[in-house]
Order: C-alpha cells, then sequence, then structure tokens
C-alpha cells in the first residue's frame, strides 16, 4: 500500500471545507497582546490599501478612543449608521448588524471582536454578529486582545490579577482566514501610556494602571506571540496535509474531558482545551449524569451545564450520558468515539475518604489500558473557593422540582418519632427494653420510604434523643448513667442513618428509573406513532400532541413552503406565539434560537431546526410551561431526540411524496406518448387526405363537375370523421382528469336511445336497426349526454366492423339491480380473446386496418361507464356477431308525480 | 320586413365561417351583414332591422349570453345560437336567455339552412293571426276545441299532458329547455323536477308517435330540452 497516498476523507473534508471557505467571507483579526498596541490603527491602514484596490469597504464600528492618528485614518471610508436601541430608558450605541448585512460590502471593518452586545441585540456577542457577516459571504476585519481568549482567560487573569467579561470562544480565533499580530515591545507601550496615548476609561484608571506594569505586558506579549505561533503552526501543519508532505503525521488525536460538579471544572475544562489545541486534537466535554450527581441541588447542576457550554464554546463537543458507574461509562463512551486521552480532575478528597471512595483517575487507570491518563490539578479559582458558584439563573430545574424540600415531611417524621415513642412506652409493660428499640429502625426506615432521606435523618436523631429522654436512667433527662448506652446510641444512629440512605437511595433510584422509562415511553409512542403517519399534517398533529404531553408546554411546527419560507399549517388554538422572523433565522442557519440559547434568548420559546439527513425540514417552536426544562440535559437530550425523530419522519412523507409524483408522471408520460404517437397516426392520415383533396380540386385542370362533386363529398367525410375524433379524445380526456362535474339526472334510456339514432341517422342508413325495449323501464340516473356518446360510439363501431346490410339490435332490459343496454350485431364477431383487451386505449380489433379511429371510442365507453359506476364488456353472441353491453346500476327513483287524470288511458314507464 | 329577402345577421369572430355562412345564405336569396365582435353586432341589429340572428357563444369582447339579453330587451327576432359541442350547460343558458335554437359546431349548412327556414316560417306565423289548428304528422290539435286525433282518430291526453303539447307548439321548432316547460307547465316551484316531464313526454310520445324510441315530431335534445317539429 502506498504510504504517501491521502486519506480520502481527508481530501472530502479539505473539499468541503475549501468549498465553505469559498462562500464564506474571510476573517481577519489583528491580534494584540493588550490595549494601546495600535490594533485599530493597523486594520484601518489595511482597510485604506484594501479601499486602494478598488475594494468595496465600509465601517461597521470602529473605536477611535479619541486617537487623532487613528481618526485621520478613517477618511474616505463609508461609515454605517449605528442602531440605537433602547435599554432601561437609556438610549445605547451598537453596531447594526440587519444595516451591514443590506449594505453587503465586500470589506467590513468590525472592531473589539470579543465585544458583548447591548440586551436586546440579536446575539449577545459581537462575534456572533461577525460569524452571520462572514456566513453572507462578507470579509470581516476586526481586533482582539489575547486576554479575550476563551482558553487564555484564567491564566492572564492569574498574571494581570485583572479578570475580563468578555471573552471570544477559541475556535473563532482558530478558524480565522488570517491572524496579523501587532507587536508592540513592552517599553515602547509603557512610553506611549505615559504620553496618554493610550485610552483610559476614567472609572477604570486606577485598575489599568495596576495592570500596564512591565511585568505584565512582558507576560501578554509572551501569551500574544505563542498563540499566534500556534496557529502558525497549525497552518504549517495543514500545509503539509494539504501538499500530502508525509512526516510525522499520526492518527488524529481525540480527548474526552470530564466534567463534574466539582468547582474546579471550568479550569479543567479550559486545561483540556489548551492541552487539545497543542495536539490538534477534537476533543469532547463529557459529564456522566450519576443517580448520585442528578441529586445535586439545582445550582451545581446549573454550574455543570454552565461548564459544559464552557467547552462548547471552546470547541468540544458536549456530551451528557447517563449511568450508575461513571468510570465504565466514561470508558465505554471513550472506546466508542475511538478516544485517545482521557483529561480528568484531581480529586480533591483526601485521607479516608479517599479509601472510601477512589478518585475517578484510580478507578479509569485501573479499568483503562489502552487510554492515556491526564490528571490535571484540580485547582480552584476564585470562584471556586467561594464555595457554590452564585447563581445567575434561578430558574426551577426540572428533576429538582420533584425534590424541593418539602417541610410537611418533616412533620410527618416528627409525627412518626412521637408515635413510635408512645408505643414504646405502651410495649414496655410486654417487652425488653433491648427489644422495643427496634421499633424505632422501624420508624426510620418507613420515614425514609414514605418521605426521603432528609426526613429521615431527623428521624433518627429524633429516635435516638427520643430513646435517651423519655427510656434510658434517668428518665425524662439527656443524661444518661450508664455508658453502656452510649455505645448503643452510637450504633442505634449510625444503623438508622445507614438505613434511611440506603432506603432513600434505592427510592430515588427507582424514581429515576420511572423517569428513564417514561421518557423512552413517551419515544416510543411518538416513533410508533409517526412511523404510520402518512402525511405532513399528520406529523404535525401526532408530535404537537406528544411533545405537549411530555414536556407540558405549547407547541407548533413550521414547515417550510415552495419558497423556503417556514409557515405554521394551521396554528391550533394553545400553540405559542411564534416569531415567524425568529423562526425564519432558525431554519435558515440550521440553529436553535430563542429561549434557552444564546440566539434571541429573551423569546418565550425555544426554536429548534428539525434537522433530516438530507436537509432542514422545519422548524419546532416550543414553549415550555416551566422555562428551566430545557436547560435539564436530559430534557434537553429527548427534545433533540423528538426533533430528530419529527424530521425523519417529515422526511420520510416527503420522499414518499416525491416517489408516488414520480410514479404518476411515469405513468402519465408512458399514457401520454401512446396517445401521441395513436394520435399523430390517426389525424395525419385525413389530414393527408384533406390535404390532397383539396390540392386536387386547386390543380391546374379544372376536374369535370362529377369528380368535382367526388371529391368535395370525401373531403366532407374525412372532416367529419376528424371531427368524431376529436370529440373522443376530448371527452376522453376531460373523464380522465376527473374534472367533470356529472349532470346525472333520472330520466330514460327510450330518449337517450332516440338521440343516439337521430344522431347517428346518416352512418346508420346502410344498417338496419332494430329495437328491442323492454315495457315499464324504469327510470335511471345517469348523465344523458355521456350515455348518448357511450351509445353512439358503439354503434359506430357496430356500422364500422360489419358488413353493409347487417342487422344491429339495441336493446335494454333490467337485471336484478342492473339496467343493461345492449348494441348486438350478426357479423364476424371478435376475434378470440380480444374481448377486453378490446376497451383498452389505442386497441383496436384489427392491426394496422385502413378502418379509422384511435379505438378512442370504446375507450372512451369504460370512462363512461365507470364514471357512473357501471361495467361495459364484450362478447361474441352464440350464434355469430358480437355483442357490447353497458350496464348502470338502478338506484332508488324519486317520487313519481300524481296522475293528473283519474283514468289515464295508458300508464306510462312507471317503475 | 321582406318576405323574398330575409336579412340576416352574423355573428361570428372566425372569419372562414362567415364566409361559409354567407356563401350559402347569399345562395338562398338572404341578405347577410356580418360582424366580428358584439358590440358591433349589437349594433347591426339595431340597425339593419334583421328577420334572424346567428350567433357564435365565443365572442372575443363579450359572452354571447350578453348579447342575446340585449337582443332580447327591444328584439324578439329568432336567434340561432353557434357553440362547441360539449357546452350542454352554455347552449342551456342561451335557450334560457332567450335564443331560440342552436346548432353545435361542426354543423352542416343543409341543417343550418333548414332551421332558419323553419324559424322564419314561425314568426311569419305567429305574425299573422293565432292559428286555431296545428298538425304534425298524422296528429291534429284543434287548439280552440282543446281536441286531438290522430290519423282521425281521437286522443284522450290528461290536462296536464295538453298543457304540455299547448307549449310544444307554441314554440313549435324551437327548442324549449327543460326549466322553461316546467315552468310553463308546472310552475315556478317545479323547475327541479325534470324527471315529471320526462315521464310526462313519454307519455305524450306513446299516445302520438309512430314509434316512439325514435319519435320524428317530438324530439329530445339530449341534455338541453325537446323540440316539436311539424
Amino acid at each position: 500500500m502506498d504510504e504517501s497516498r491521502p486519506d480520502p476523507d481527508q481530501l472530502l473534508e479539505e473539499l468541503k471545507r475549501d468549498e465553505e471557505k469559498e462562500q464564506r467571507g474571510r476573517l481577519k483579526i489583528f491580534f494584540g497582546a493588550s490595549a494601546g498596541v495600535g490594533k485599530t490603527y493597523a486594520m484601518l491602514l489595511a482597510a485604506q490599501a484594501q479601499r486602494a484596490q478598488g475594494v468595496d469597504v465600509a465601517v461597521g464600528v470602529i473605536e477611535t478612543h479619541g486617537r487623532g492618528e487613528t481618526a485621520a485614518l478613517l477618511a474616505g471610508l463609508e461609515a454605517l449608521p449605528p442602531k440605537r436601541i433602547d435599554y432601561r430608558g437609556k438610549q445605547l450605541v451598537e453596531f447594526d448588524l440587519d444595516g451591514a448585512l443590506v449594505r453587503k460590502p465586500a470589506l467590513i471593518l468590525v472592531d473589539e471582536l470579543a465585544h458583548s452586545n447591548v440586551p436586546g441585540s440579536r446575539h449577545p456577542k459581537r462575534w456572533q454578529d461577525v460569524e452571520e457577516l462572514l456566513a453572507s459571504g462578507i470579509d470581516v476585519y476586526t481586533t482582539l486582545n489575547v486576554q479575550h481568549l476563551e482558553s487564555l482567560n484564567d491564566v492572564v487573569g492569574k498574571i494581570t490579577g485583572v479578570r475580563v467579561a468578555e471573552t471570544l470562544p477559541d475556535r473563532v480565533f482558530d478558524r480565522a482566514d488570517d491572524v496579523a499580530l501587532v507587536d508592540l515591545t513592552p517599553d515602547e507601550l509603557l512610553r506611549r501610556f505615559g504620553e496618554g496615548k493610550v485610552y483610559m476609561p476614567q472609572q477604570a484608571q486606577r485598575a489599568l494602571k495596576h495592570f500596564f506594569r512591565k511585568g505584565n505586558l512582558i507576560a501578554l506579549r509572551e501569551l500574544a506571540l505563542r498563540r499566534t505561533a500556534d496557529r502558525v503552526n497549525a497552518d504549517m501543519r495543514e500545509y503539509r496535509a494539504d501538499q500530502a508532505i508525509q512526516g510525522a503525521w499520526q492518527t488524529k488525536e481525540r480527548l474526552l474531558v470530564c466534567v463534574g460538579p466539582d468547582p474546579g471544572a471550568a479550569n479543567l475544562v479550559r486545561g483540556a482545551s489548551r492541552l487539545a489545541a497543542k495536539l490538534d486534537a477534537d476533543w469532547l466535554a463529557v459529564y456522566v449524569e450519576t443517580p448520585r450527581l442528578e441529586r445535586l441541588p439545582q445550582a451545581r447542576r446549573e454550574q455543570i451545564l454552565k461548564t459544559l457550554r464552557l467547552a462548547q464554546g471552546l470547541g468540544a463537543e458536549a456530551v451528557t450520558l447517563a449511568g450508575t458507574d461513571l468510570a465504565a461509562t466514561v470508558l465505554d463512551y471513550a472506546r466508542v468515539r475511538n478516544v485517545s486521552r482521557l483529561v480528568v480532575g484531581k480529586s480533591t478528597l483526601t485521607g479516608l475518604a479517599r479509601l472510601w471512595r477512589p478518585a475517578l483517575a484510580e478507578r479509569l487507570a485501573e479499568r483503562a489500558r489502552d487510554v492515556d491518563i491526564h490528571i490535571v490539578a484540580g485547582e480552584l479559582d476564585e470562584r471556586g473557593r467561594e464555595g457554590a458558584p452564585p447563581v445567575e439563573n434561578t430558574m426551577p430545574v426540572l428533576g429538582t422540582a420533584g425534590r424541593r424540600i418539602r417541610w410537611r415531611h418533616y412533620l410527618y417524621a416528627v409525627a412518626v418519632s412521637a408515635a413510635t415513642t408512645a408505643l414504646t412506652a405502651a410495649l414496655l409493660r410486654f417487652f425488653d427494653l433491648a427489644n422495643v428499640v427496634m421499633l424505632y429502625l422501624l420508624g426510620v426506615v418507613l420515614v425514609a420510604v414514605f418521605f426521603g432521606r432528609g426526613p429521615a435523618v431527623l428521624a433518627s436523631l429524633l429516635s435516638v434523643a427520643a430513646f435517651d429522654f423519655f427510656f434510658v436512667e434517668p428518665q425524662l433527662s439527656f443524661t444518661v448513667n450508664d455508658t453502656q448506652y452510649v455505645f448503643t446510641f452510637a450504633l442505634m444512629l449510625a444503623v438508622a442513618l445507614l438505613t434511611s440512605n440506603l432506603t432513600a437511595n434505592l427510592r430515588y433510584q427507582a424514581r429515576v428509573a420511572t423517569r428513564r422509562e417514561q421518557r423512552t415511553g413517551a419515544l416510543y409512542a411518538l416513533g410508533k406513532e409517526l412511523a404510520a403517519a402518512l402525511t405532513g399534517a399528520q406529523i404535525v398533529e401526532i408530535s404537537s400532541r406528544h411533545l405537549q404531553a411530555v414536556f407540558q408546554a405549547r407547541v407548533a411546527l413550521l414547515l417550510p413552503d415552495g419558497q423556503d419560507r417556514v409557515r405554521q399549517p394551521d396554528p391550533a388554538a394553545d400553540a405559542p406565539a411564534v416569531d415567524a422572523s425568529i423562526a425564519q433565522w432558525v431554519y435558515d442557519h440550521q440553529q436553535a434560537a430563542g429561549l434557552g440559547t444564546h440566539t434571541l434568548s429573551a423569546s418565550p420559546v425555544h426554536y429548534l431546526p428539525l434537522r433530516a439527513p438530507m436537509r432542514t425540514r422545519g422548524v419546532l417552536a416550543i414553549a415550555p410551561r416551566d422555562p428551566g426544562q430545557l436547560a435539564v440535559p436530559e430534557q434537553s437530550r429527548l427534545l433533540d431526540t423528538f426533533a430528530a425523530q419529527i424530521a425523519l419522519a417529515l422526511e420520510r412523507v416527503h420522499y414518499v411524496e416525491v416517489a408516488r409524483d414520480a410514479l404518476v408522471s411515469m405513468e402519465s408520460e408512458r399514457l401520454r406518448n401512446s396517445l401521441l404517437s395513436a394520435i399523430s397516426h390517426d389525424l395525419r392520415t385525413p389530414l393527408a387526405a384533406l390535404v390532397g383533396l383539396a390540392d386536387t380540386l386547386l390543380g391546374e385542370r379544372e376536374p369535370d363537375p362529377k369528380t368535382r362533386r367526388e371529391l368535395t363529398h370525401a373531403i366532407h367525410e374525412e372532416a367529419l370523421r376528424m371531427s368524431g375524433l376529436m370529440s373522443n379524445l376530448l371527452d376522453l380526456a376531460r373523464l380522465q382528469a376527473g374534472g367533470v362535474r356529472l349532470n346525472r339526472q333520472w330520466q330514460m334510456l327510450e330518449e337517450v336511445i332516440g338521440g343516439a339514432l337521430r344522431a347517428m341517422r346518416n352512418l346508420l342508413a346502410s344498417h338496419r336497426i332494430e329495437l328491442r325495449l323492454a315495457r315499464d323501464l324504469p327510470l335511471v340516473n345517469f348523465d344523458a349526454v355521456l350515455i348518448e356518446r357511450a351509445l353512439c360510439n358503439l354503434l359506430e363501431n357496430a356500422t364500422k366492423y360489419t358488413p353493409p346490410g347487417t342487422l344491429i339490435e339495441i336493446a335494454v332490459e333490467s337485471r336484478d339491480k342492473e339496467i343493461w343496454l345492449s348494441v348486438q350485431d350478426n357479423g364476424p364477431g371478435l376475434p378470440a380473446g380480444l374481448e377486453d383487451k378490446i376497451f383498452g386505449k389505442f386497441i383496436r380489433g384489427e392491426k394496422e386496418s385502413a378502418k379509422p379511429g384511435v379505438g378512442l371510442g370504446l375507450a372512451l365507453c369504460c370512462a363512461i361507464a365507470a364514471v357512473h359506476n357501471g361495467r361495459i364488456w364484450a362478447e361474441n353472441r352464440p350464434r355469430g356477431g358480437a355483442r357490447f353491453t353497458l350496464a348502470l346500476p338502478l338506484g332508488e327513483p324519486p317520487a313519481l308525480p300524481e296522475p293528473d287524470d283519474p283514468a289515464p288511458p295508458h300508464t306510462g314507464p312507471v317503475s | 320586413m321582406s318576405e323574398s329577402t330575409p336579412t340576416i345577421v352574423v355573428i361570428e369572430d372566425d372569419k372562414h365561417i362567415r364566409r361559409f355562412l354567407r356563401a350559402a345564405l347569399e345562395a338562398e336569396a338572404m341578405t347577410v351583414h356580418e360582424a366580428e365582435t358584439g358590440q358591433r353586432g349589437l349594433i347591426d341589429v339595431a340597425t339593419r332591422k334583421p328577420d334572424l340572428l346567428i350567433l357564435d357563444l365565443g365572442l372575443p369582447d363579450m359572452d354571447g349570453v350578453e348579447v342575446i339579453s340585449a337582443v332580447r330587451g327591444w328584439s324578439d327576432i329568432p336567434i340561432i345560437v353557434l357553440s362547441a359541442r360539449t357546452q350542454e350547460a352554455e347552449k342551456v343558458g342561451a335557450l334560457d336567455a332567450g335564443a331560440d335554437d342552436y346548432l353545435a359546431k361542426p354543423f352542416g349548412v343543409a341543417e343550418l339552412l333548414a332551421r332558419i327556414r323553419a324559424h322564419l316560417r314561425r314568426t311569419l306565423a305567429s305574425s299573422q293571426a293565432e292559428g286555431y289548428e296545428f298538425r304534425f304528422g298524422e296528429v291534429k290539435v284543434e287548439l280552440v276545441e282543446r281536441r286531438v286525433s290522430r290519423a282521425g282518430v281521437p286522443v284522450h291526453l290528461t290536462p296536464i299532458e295538453y298543457r304540455l303539447l299547448a307549449t310544444l307548439i307554441r314554440s313549435a321548432g324551437k327548442v324549449l329547455t327543460h326549466r322553461q316547460l316546467l315552468k310553463d307547465v308546472w310552475g315556478p316551484a317545479h323547475v327541479e323536477s325534470s324527471h315529471y316531464l320526462r315521464i310526462y313526454m313519454a307519455h305524450l310520445r306513446q299516445k302520438l308517435e309512430e314509434d316512439p324510441a325514435q319519435p320524428h315530431h317530438i324530439l329530445t335534445e339530449i341534455g338541453v330540452g325537446y323540440r316539436l317539429v311539424q
């Protein structure tokens, strides 16, 4: 095998990336170690150079900080007007993203990439605005300081003692097409600072003075240089891979970092991110939710979710797993995802506790033989040291809601203890004290079973206290004479606590299992119903119903129309107020938005794209009654799975429709072709005759009057035949298109027969006609015009295929629940085997015969019979000749008029 | 109105049809005025005072039925309508609006001329004093005495049958739609009960026609109505 052969997957990815790059705008970041190094200045210089080359440059946002030399560079550049946003009574100025998208310059300047937008903007962060600019194909120049990079945020914070709140995910930086380092030596920077050339807001002056120390500046410069060098390194690697330079290339590393509830988790994630960047590895941040972790207070759970989001921001794929054994779950997942390195935090437990519960790292090391394990010191940052982090969002989280402390349960615990004490006092007359003690344990277990851990602990303590107070000498006092009892108390307390803990655990696990099963059940139920859905409307109905029930939410599904605009098919009464523009954005960008996301999070509705393998199939809008629900990993995972299932169902239905359309169009195509070939033959023949006959009449030699008359007669015949053909064709086309409104009335076949005979009198002149109508024929409900057409066609057929002079009989009789109208002759009859086929379109009894007509006549009869729910068939008569029978169903005729004459001489055809 | 050379207005947008109509009608010593549009045609009808109007229902500028209504506002000359074969509703609409007869395209010249003559005769007859006797085939109807006989043998008709026959005789040669007949004979409440009409028409044919299944005088215009021809 050729070692230097490039990996096809890699090539594909390369191609895909290039393609994406081509459509996207290019992002150039002017990167510096700190404020004041001249990033904006450098950016404006570059922009002026571009403008000189004729590039359409516009200024989105520029902060000149009142520096004259920078402001001077703005000359000649078009500045886009900012957007004014009312925020809490104040008017704030913000970059106008929509204005920029409409203006669509080739290149736009947007200063300070890490800036946080004014609340109420579309995106909370400016870099998200920039992403959207890039996605719409606009090139962007921007600036960034090293301390704003998310992964370096804590390092810079430690070095300088100043932490910035505005951070930028590293992937934005890493995906930038160009990074230009704007470098200035610390001495030079300090000189400029001293000269007042560095911008300082008044209020932050002291902090900034602290910041601009030489030591800090050197460290920051090193960080900036190193980060840039890393990028150059990565570029080099990419280049080498591009050029198929074989070197130290190895399989791509994949890192997995285990995120826990420990306060140091954020630092752990940042460390993993740096490690991943150095190794140029993909990385996963995994949180395993064990029953123990599920019990954590909601603030801690919030913290975990925040850490996961941080990891996502740093470029990780965030995964939430569920399992009872942390180490086993992580390892299983690591193997599935082909992870080469695990990153875990150092255990914060010490001493005995570690013996009791070995650290994750140790447990992993015990089992993992094929994976490297990195242990990162779990040092706490300031936030960690303060204990639980302040919770910004105190939304109740589902799953914790059920665990809310119920003070009533504690009252029950007290009551149970009191009751036990009373019972013990009563039983003490009959039993020994040592035996009766067991009653307390029973009480504790019962409290644990019914009211959970907290009340059980309370009951344990109360039991021991009550036992001491009421039954141990001296009674009615907590003092103990016999020291033996101290041992009893200790044992009793230990047993009570242990059992209560175990019971509560069991109870909890049972509840978790039930909830899991409910989720699986809900998913299964949805899947089962969706599998049976045949139309988009059904899917919408089924999905809405299930989502409403499972998430206690109001739900709307928006589906795209022909122009790729998503619309709500028909809004239900309880549908949430859907913002069409957000839904459209979600559909276009295939990203979630609204509640619980980074985009327009102020909206009360969560919008989720319904992504199927081929394309996005719609948007799911869900407004849960409890907004915190969506933050819970298992709930959001469930929602994602629901969305995926719905999307798949929509895609399936879409392809079913496509397939059906294809089949229909194939069938009609086939029909059209046979029709066209038949018509072109049968129309051209009479036309050729007409043209020829007319030519002869117009010819140079005047034909004699007899010939002239014959020719004219022939023209007349041919033209009439074509007219008949056209009528049949049009009728058949109308009937088969299904657009015919039948004019059904209760009437007599007799009239129709009379009409048909009159219409065909010229053609029938050469044949003998006999009518055999039963007397007292009932009224039949039919469209007279169509039945007359059918009869005319049958008569024409009979004259066409029998020699002149043949007897043609028309018979009508009632049979059972039908009325039979037959046309029979005593001619040569039908060729054997053709009795059924004869009604197929464009089939004639005789192949390639000189007799005109495309066989449309019988096909039309067949169609007419069908629209009347009747039938038609052909057969040979026993004594020779053919018989065609049209059978129409007899219905219930309407009430007949009262005879107006007391004694009518004849009874009419009354059924 | 001149008896020898009837004047006929043709409103038809197709050049070739106009040409052969003119040729055929002029060969019968009729005076022909052609109009391409409904508007033009209405002016012609008003100014030329024709004896008969031939009207194509598919006109470029207005609906044929509108033309009929306009003409009927001030004239009761016979109107023969030309229409496509399949448009039964259109024919009925035109007849209900006041047209006298219709011909489905394509039609033969002989058929057209026969109809024109019949209608001219009818107007002539009605312009004279109301006849007291009407004959078709072997049937004689004495209108004043309300007596009907076939080949000299008296025929008993019920009151409704007689009313139906009288209505047909009043408009002999003209196509009467189901609605018109029902309204005249049974009254406006029964215009949808077309099966009444069919049953009584069958009675009439049984009593008056030689072969009721192949009538020669009480003709069925399938999907449209009935016509009595002499």
